[in-house]
């Protein structure tokens, strides 16, 4: 074969502007009817119902009527946080929705619907592209989940959390819980009481899944919450990529979504966990992700925020075997009307681990974006390394940019190296890029995507070239 | 034929009046140099013209092909076939030439219409070649981190790649050595002689520059207004007199 000619070579470089899943995409809702429901507001009946209706054993009914207690006791963290989560009215919220408890295994099977719905989102079509598996999550269950053969035979299990419960109970007994204890905060705890759908996966030992698994969560009712829970365990030597997508259609009132994600990577395991979030702008996200890294293991958040009213979400890597690495990427985009909260922890608890966040945060109109880290190198340590880079632009004076990061590291056995900025698209640029022909915005979009370009180089194709379309119409929406 | 009229052209910075009562006709094919003291008023012509938003037009006109052009946004002038290479280019970090062009160029396509790819590098890597640019600078951030004259350079390759029908130059030849201006100059020549060839207005305190690129004419700027015109003689006049002696002139219109 002949090699490539400096052209073609230069034509590959570029990353070639194919369909993503635009905001406006999400942005529609089919009538659907529910066979279960757990009618409006949160009681101990709401997760009794919720706990019954998926045929729980009783000690996991136990389990969440002590989180619903957790949660009612704990405040809101409104003494550090925006006092905008007091505007969730508890009582106002659907906890459950559904058709039934049972994925389908194939889109035929998959009441038309809701079909309709994700193919309009294109997952069918992306499954067969380039994903192993795939998990669509429609309000409170999922409506479709499968699995590649040949990666299920290499023993690779990917199901929802209800059937991971009963089928898998001695690996998911094991983990759940463990690496986000119910208290950690109070959404934490809301979740462990009404949780429903999200993924459970397990690779097992030394097996690398060449492809990634998505899972897909669509809210289509109003004043729902979705409240999914996913746990990941790579074990010793595995591999495994997992994304998540995510849509809502836009409605007048809010809608809530509070996720928890746990990641385990046992020894020299490898896991990247990968997010487009793109809510629709009344949507209240409050995730709590965190992972435990072990020996020589390696967690990857890859982080994008590009919607939702309210975000408030610090992916963390607990460093807990020698020589484990840990590292967040993220990119928040906070537009007129969006509060983008957003931040990372590393915790490191053994020698020589070493932690990398890199966070970029992009202010619009009156778009208000927040940067929360925590680094934290015990004294007893040594050959811990942290770099911490953050980085923000403001595309008008308005907007507003906050960075609080708390590092503490201690003992001279250790290093830690922080850079920060913040940098604005100045009227001249704009006007640089005008006088060559672009509007503004698509002025503004390339100055956003040439800000986040280091990283975006990073993400999977697919992705980077879907952030790309989204914030292409992001900044066409904030022109006026 | 194209041309740009300027016509009684007033421009003001906030309160303060910079051009008072600039005319100038220029065609597809010819060079009009500009020449004048620091602080006349040239760049402000120059950027008021391709549509810089501090600048307020308060009397006057300017005409691309005989339809104002003054209520137009600057990227609208642009595809209209307007250029103008800066006296400051901007830097764009994370954006490579490659990609900014390509975005320039695929801005001035019909809606859903498709770039070649191939036909575009075959087209940038030619000019490049031209202009004596290295294969690097295709990947390298927009004039981020650029010398003086890479700079400017990158504005004529810019200017190369989107063929416009009326160039402002604003002080190309400043920050260039010797041999880049001759370079730069060959690239500008090689437009002019090209079919397309643009009307360009070239903004310059420097009779060197006008060795390379002979003007068709050269305009005196002073105090917001063209005080003396003439041919390319008057550019060696000027260098050898210096302004003072014009400071007294009548406007010529
Ligand atoms: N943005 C601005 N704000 C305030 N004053 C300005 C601005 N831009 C230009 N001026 C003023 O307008 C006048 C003309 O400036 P301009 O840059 O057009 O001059 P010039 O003829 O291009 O000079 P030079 O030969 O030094 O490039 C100067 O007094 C300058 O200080
Ligand atoms: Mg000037």
């Amino acid at each position: 074969m002949k090699p490539p000619s400096e052209i073609e070579t230069a034509i590959a470089m570029d990353a070639n502007p194919v369909a993503g899943i635009d905001q406006t995409k999400g942005d529609f809702q089919y009538k659907v009817d529910y066979a279960f429901d757990a009618g409006t507001g949160l009681s101990a009946d709401t997760v009794r119902y919720i706990s019954s209706v998926k045929k729980e054993e009783p000690w996991l009914l136990e389990f969440r009527l002590k989180a619903l207690k957790t949660f009612l006791e704990k405040p809101m963290p409104t003494h550090w946080a925006t006092k905008d989560l007091g505007n969730i009215d508890f009582q106002k919220i659907r906890y459950y929705l559904s058709q039934g408890q049972k994925p389908k295994r194939t889109w035929d099977e998959v009441p038309d619907d809701i079909k309709k719905t994700f193919e309009r989102l294109g997952i069918p079509e992306q499954e067969r592209k380039f994903l192993a598996g795939v998990e669509a999550q429609f309000d409170s269950e999922a409506a479709y989940s499968n699995i590649k053969d040949i990666v299920a035979k290499q023993g690779v299990i990917f199901v929802n959390s209800t059937e991971g419960l009963r089928e898998h109970p001695e690996i998911f007994r094991k983990f759940f819980g463990k690496v986000i204890p119910t208290g950690d905060n109070k959404f934490s705890a809301l979740n462990s009481a009404v949780f429903s759908g999200g993924s459970f996966i397990y690779v097992p030992k030394g097996v690398k899944v060449a492809q990634p698994l998505q899972a897909y969560f669509r809210i289509n009712a109003e004043n729902f919450g979705q409240f999914e829970r996913t746990l990941i365990i790579a074990d010793e030597g595995a591999e495994v990529v997992y994304m998540e997508g995510c849509t809502a259609p836009k409605f007048s009132t809010s809608t809530l979504h509070s996720a928890v994600v746990e990641l385990v990577a046992l020894k020299s395991a490898k896991i990247q966990y990968i997010t487009v979030q793109n809510w629709a702008n009344n949507v209240f996200n409050l995730v709590t992700k965190r992972g435990v890294a072990h020996e020589d293991a390696e967690i990857k958040w890859i982080d994008c925020n590009i919607g939702s009213r309210l975000t408030m979400k610090y992916p963390g890597v607990v460093l807990k075997g020698e020589r484990a690495r840990g590292e967040v990427l993220s990119i928040a985009l906070a537009n007129d009307g969006q509060h983008q909260d957003t931040g990372a922890k590393m915790i490191h608890a053994a020698n020589n681990t070493t932690s990398n966040i890199i966070a970029k945060s992009i202010s619009v109109g009156q778009g208000r974006s927040t940067y929360r880290g925590v680094v934290h190198i015990p004294k007893h340590l040594k050959g811990c390394k942290n770099n911490t880079e953050c980085d923000a632009l403001l595309i008008n004076t308005s907007s507003r940019t906050d960075t609080y990061p708390a590092i503490s590291v201690r003992g001279d056995r250790n290093a830690t190296q922080h850079e920060a900025s913040v940098s604005k698209v100045s009227e001249d640029m704009i006007f640089y890029m005008q006088s060559r022909g672009l509007t503004e915005a698509q002025a503004m979009s390339l100055a956003v995507n040439g800000f986040i370009n280091d990283l975006a180089r990073q993400f999977p194709m697919e992705y980077s070239v879907e952030l790309k379309r989204l914030i292409d119409l992001e900044m066409e929406g904030s022109v006026g | 034929m194209s041309q740009l009229v300027i016509k009684n052209l007033h421009i003001s910075i906030g309160e303060k009046a910079i051009v008072k009562g600039f005319n100038l006709t220029i065609k597809q094919g010819e060079v009009h140099a500009i020449m004048g003291p620091n602080g006349t008023g040239k760049s402000t012509l120059a950027k008021a013209i391709a549509g810089h938003p501090d600048y307020t037009i308060t009397g006057g006109d300017v005409q691309l092909d005989r339809k104002s052009i003054l209520a137009m946004q600057p990227d609208e002038r642009a595809r209209s076939g307007l250029f103008l290479a800066f006296q400051y280019p901007s830097e764009i970090p994370g954006v490579s030439i490659a990609n900014f062009l390509r975005a320039a160029v695929q801005a001035r396509m019909a809606e859903g219409e498709e770039l070649d790819a191939a036909g575009y590098y075959k087209r940038l890597y030619s000019k490049m070649d031209l202009l004596k640019i290295d294969r690097k600078f295709t990947a390298r951030s927009v004039n981020e981190g650029f010398s003086g004259g890479e700079k400017k350079r990158c504005e004529i390759l810019q200017m190369a790649m989107l063929e416009p029908r009326i160039a402002l130059m604003d002080e190309t030849d400043s920050g260039l050595d010797i041999d880049a201006l001759r370079i730069v100059a060959d690239g500008v020549n090689a437009m002019r002689s090209s079919p397309a060839s643009p009307g360009i207005m070239l903004i310059t305190h420097y009779q060197r520059l006008l060795d390379y690129i002979v003007p068709d004419f050269v305009h005196v700027m002073y105090d917001g207004r063209l005080v003396k015109s003439g041919d390319k003689s008057l550019a060696l006049e000027l260098e050898a007199k210096g302004y003072d002696w014009l400071k007294q002139q009548p406007a010529t219109a």
